[in-house]
């Protein structure tokens, strides 16, 4: 990267009180101030936001997807780990 | 990785398409998948922000108030589209500011419908009319789009498209109900704008050279031809009802299909503008180039001003 070219931001936006902040996309911005300032403009012009994350792209880090299969098949092969797996009675509810 | 052939990559990677299950950037993809991607993406990234300039040229002498708002807003929206798309290309390892220079030097393409003039206030209502309906004919199948970033970037841009329309066909009927003057002024625009607005739907399918694999890949979910025929059934009659007259002396309803039969495109005037010769084109790049140089100073001072605050951040 030249040194005149911006960093890469990646932007997050909590869209109301009580959801969680999402990622939305990135942008190029001298620093997280100016990354926050630039997201207003480019992702929220119609409300969409009431919070603003930023996070450098180069500071994420991210889970493989070639070893997506072998980091995800313990959880697959769990079946009794959902409510589904078990026979409940005829005549029990709320359970 | 290595013992797994790219036959059998390509195999899996056609088999997640036709499950229609997303590719994302970190995913295996064919090489030619990426080019094609890196290509598609730039010129659309590079249509929305050249796009700004005719409509730019109208936003001090807007009307009144209220219309110089709206295309402001309008405008705004367009720098927005070119932003998301120009991270989509970055997902996919292309470089931004590599990207932005092929525009500058003639490499890149983009829309050839900005390659011409806006001469008179009625062509505010016919570009968002005809140029931003174009677009969205195109655009709300590309929410479709395998490509994850991509898709993504075309959902927050349809949202924003409706209202670009809408105000384009506000300002039409506005004038097309005005003093014969206005209406005559509306009917001009239509004349001038409608069939550049049909070849933005590119080439006859025939001539089509990238369609098939596209198709195939889930880039494109619809043929050239086939997106123009959507365009020109829904516009037809809203041309009809503020009594402006479609400038094709062979356009006529097809009772048996159900759609409008439009006539002879003129190829020729598409490929010269293509090829840069339009009434616009050197204008165009000459000030998306100036832009860049004139307001590197800008870049520069962010920069400087970053590192000022990080250094009185640690200190
Ligand atoms: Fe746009
Ligand atoms: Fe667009
Ligand atoms: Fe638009």
């Amino acid at each position: 990267m030249s040194k005149k070219e911006w960093p890469l931001w990646e932007i997050f936006i909590r869209s109301k009180a009580g959801l969680s902040h999402k990622h939305v996309g990135s942008l190029r911005a001298a620093d997280a101030e100016m990354a926050v300032e630039n997201a207003r403009d480019v992702y929220t012009r119609r409300s969409e936001g009431i919070s603003i994350w930023a996070v450098e792209s180069k500071d994420v880090y991210a889970s493989d997807p070639t070893e997506a299969d072998s980091l995800f098949e313990p959880s697959d092969s769990k079946v009794y780990r959902h409510p589904t797996f078990y026979d409940v009675p005829d005549g029990i509810s709320h359970m | 990785m290595k013992d797994i052939n790219i036959s059998e990559l390509e195999r899996k990677f056609q088999e997640k398409i036709d499950k229609d299950i997303k590719i994302e950037p970190k995913d295996w993809m064919p090489d030619d998948y990426r080019q094609t991607l890196i290509r598609q993406i730039s010129q659309h990234a590079h249509s929305e922000i050249v796009g700004m300039l005719p409509e730019g040229n109208w936003i001090t002498r807007a009307p009144n108030l209220r219309r110089k708002a709206v295309l402001l807003a309008k405008v705004q929206d367009e720098a927005g589209h070119g932003l998301y798309l120009y991270s989509s290309v970055e997902t996919l390892g292309a470089n931004r500011e590599e990207t932005i220079d092929d525009l500058h030097s003639g490499k890149a393409k983009y829309s050839s419908i900005f390659n011409y003039p806006t001469v008179s206030w009625a062509d505010m209502g016919a570009i968002g009319w005809l140029v931003d309906g174009a677009a969205i004919m195109n655009q709300v199948p590309l929410c479709r789009c395998s490509y994850g970033p991509y898709a993504r970037a075309m959902v927050r841009v349809c949202k924003e498209e409706s209202f670009h329309q809408r105000q384009g066909f506000e300002i039409m009927v506005q004038l097309a109900k005005g003093t014969p003057v206005q209406k005559e002024m509306a009917q001009d625009a239509l004349n001038r704008f409608w069939w550049p607005s049909l070849m933005m739907f590119g080439p006859n399918d025939a001539e089509s050279k990238h369609t098939a694999q596209s198709v195939k890949w889930k880039i494109k979910r619809h043929t050239n031809d086939e997106l123009r025929q959507m365009f020109v059934d829904a516009t037809v009659p809203q041309a009809e009802l503020i009594g402006l007259t479609i400038p094709d002396k062979d356009l006529k309803f097809n009772e048996e299909t159900g759609h409008y039969e439009s006539g002879a495109i003129n190829w020729d005037e598409f490929w010269e503008v293509v090829k840069g010769n339009g009434p616009c084109n050197k204008d165009r790049v000459d000030t998306r180039r100036k832009a860049k140089e004139d307001g590197m100073w800008v870049v520069e001072a962010a920069n400087a001003y970053a590192a000022k605050r990080a250094i009185r951040k640690s200190a």
